[in-house]
This record gives structure tokens, C-alpha cells and sequence, in this order.
């Protein structure tokens, strides 16, 4: 069944704030093996003329997941888990993501497409101070496999 | 905000390597990328979930393989604070065996250099002969 594109636009609710700390970015520094010393070492981090430890450039994304169940739980979309795969990733940064940072989420369905049998679905993820200082943007395009409309 | 780490703007020439580097992917190392991550996928740590999602092994997260792609770039910009901007499309998976591991090969080059200390680049990732991040392009901003 297709998705519903009725939801094109639709805001999501993310939960609370995310509370970036600097366990969790050594944490996720060690998950993907960098051992660099600026996500241990707070003078360091500071030498180099950041505010506290900056987190690898990915880690938007570990936020934008945890925050972006919605779409994915939603019964007027229709996401049907076994056909997903994830077809692509784009973060934008204003600035890293440091400790510290308090993350207010905004999430929303971007956009719904066809791709021949495939569907796409794009969702967006705002991250924003509490002073409403947008960070980072997490765009995540979902393949849904073989539901367009008209395909198998 | 001083930047004494940072790779120089005016020293990167259009065309100049990222350097390469080979990274060992292991099931311990999804099992630990899954619980920093928060995504729990079962096709990243269960045989039985990736045979029956029509995978021939367990695979590794695309986000981990992003994050790896993204150390070459964060380091040969001597600081992870300078990416601003990072797209991936992923174009294959990433096998991961039960024993031994998997290599995940990533090289990249200056694709242009765009103004206010910022430079692209396109990087070029593989694992098994296959290419598993496809348009993977980033924007760092430079000292």
C-alpha cells in the first residue's frame, strides 16, 4: 500500500529536549573508533577554540532517530518497516553540536515521492537551542520498497 | 574564535587527496554502535533478523559507515568541529561476519573550494569491491 501523502507537511511530536553530554559523545566517539583526543580532553577541546567537547559530525543523527519515531509509528502514513531500507543522509551544521547543548527537536515529513516501484519518504529534523538558535538539520530519506502506486 | 588546529584554507588545492584509510567493521563493533546510536535495527546484530529482511549476513549500520567515511574528513580538517555540512546516498550494504571482520575501505578528494574558508569534498567508499556510500560529499570550514 502507498504511503499517504496526505502527511506531506505534517509535524511530528519529538519528546523532550536531548541533553548532550559528554559521556554520550565519548560514548559514540569509541562507537565509531575515533580515538581522537578532542572528544576527551575538555582543555584541549578548548585550545581549539571550542566551547566544550565537540561531538562527531554525525552525531545529529543519533538525535534526529531518537526524536523521529513519529513518522515511523504513524498510522495515517502507513510505513511498513519491512519494506525500508535507508536510502540517504544529509546533516547541516550552523555550528558543531557541543556537551552542554540542550537540543529542542522539530520533526516533519519533508516530502513523498516515487522512485519507479520504490517510494521515498523524507523526513526532516530541526535541532534548536532553547533560545530557538537553530544547530543542525537531519534530512533522512527512507526507501519504501515496491509500494508506489502502480508498481508490484 | 581561533581555529590553531585547523587545516589552512589557503594551502588545499582542488584535486589534493584526503589520504585513504581502511577501517575493520566486527560484529562487537555494531553491537556498540547500536547502543550509542539508540538504533536497535535487529538486522545489525541477529542472523535471524537480517535472513528473514532477505539479508545474506548481518550488515552494519549506514550511519556507522557515514560516521567512518566522516573521520577522514574530520581528520585531515584537523578538527571535527569544521564539517558543516555532510550527504550521503547508500548505495550498498555492509556484510558483516560472525567471526573475523569486514574492511571498509574510504579515500576522498578537494572538489572545490568555495569561499569564506570552506572547501568540499567528495569521498570514495568501499567494502567488498562494492561502492556503499555513493554522492558522499562534505563542506568543512578551514582556518
Amino acid at each position: 500500500m502507498a504511503l499517504a501523502r496526505s502527511t506531506i507537511g505534517k509535524a511530528y511530536e519529538c519528546g523532550p529536549p536531548f541533553d548532550v553530554s559528554r559521556q554520550k559523545i565519548r560514548e559514540f566517539a569509541a562507537a565509531i573508533g575515533d580515538d581522537s583526543p578532542i572528544y576527551q580532553d575538555l582543555d584541549l577541546a578548548r585550545a581549539a577554540g571550542h566551547g566544550d567537547l565537540p561531538a562527531p559530525p554525525t552525531f545529529g543523527s543519533v538525535i534526529s532517530l531518537e526524536m523521529g519515531q513519529g513518522p515511523r509509528r504513524d498510522p495515517e502514513l502507513g510505513l511498513d518497516f519491512a519494506r525500508v531500507v535507508h536510502g540517504e543522509q544529509r546533516i547541516d551544521l550552523r555550528r558543531p553540536i557541543y556537551a552542554g547543548d540542550v537540543l529542542t527537536g522539530a520533526v516533519s515529513i519533508a516530502d513523498i515521492r516515487d522512485a519507479g516501484e520504490n517510494e521515498l519518504l523524507e523526513i526532516l529534523c530541526v535541532l534548536s537551542t532553547p533560545e530557538g538558535e537553530e544547530v543542525c538539520r537531519i534530512t533522512s530519506v527512507l526507501v519504501s520498497r515496491g509500494t508506489a502506486e502502480g508498481g508490484r | 574564535m581561533s581555529d590553531p588546529i585547523r587545516r589552512s584554507y589557503v594551502q588545499v588545492l582542488v584535486g589534493e587527496s584526503l589520504g585513504e584509510r581502511v577501517f575493520e567493521v566486527d560484529r562487537a563493533q555494531l553491537v556498540r554502535y547500536a547502543g550509542a546510536s539508540l538504533d536497535f535495527n535487529p538486522i545489525h546484530w541477529s542472523d535471524l533478523a537480517a535472513q528473514r529482511s532477505g539479508l545474506e549476513d548481518v550488515v552494519a549500520h549506514g550511519m556507522l559507515t557515514m560516521a567512518l567515511a566522516g573521520r577522514l574528513v574530520s581528520d585531515w580538517a584537523g578538527d571535527p568541529g569544521a564539517v558543516r555540512e555532510f550527504s550521503v546516498r547508500f548505495s550498498a550494504v555492509v556484510k558483516v561476519p560472525a567471526s573475523g571482520s569486514t574492511q571498509v575501505h574510504v579515500s576522498g578528494t578537494v572538489q572545490e573550494k568555495l569561499g569564506d574558508g570552506r572547501v568540499a569534498v567528495g569521498l570514495q567508499v568501499l567494502s567488498a569491491d562494492r561502492e556503499v556510500l555513493k554522492a558522499a560529499r562534505a563542506v568543512v570550514v578551514l582556518s
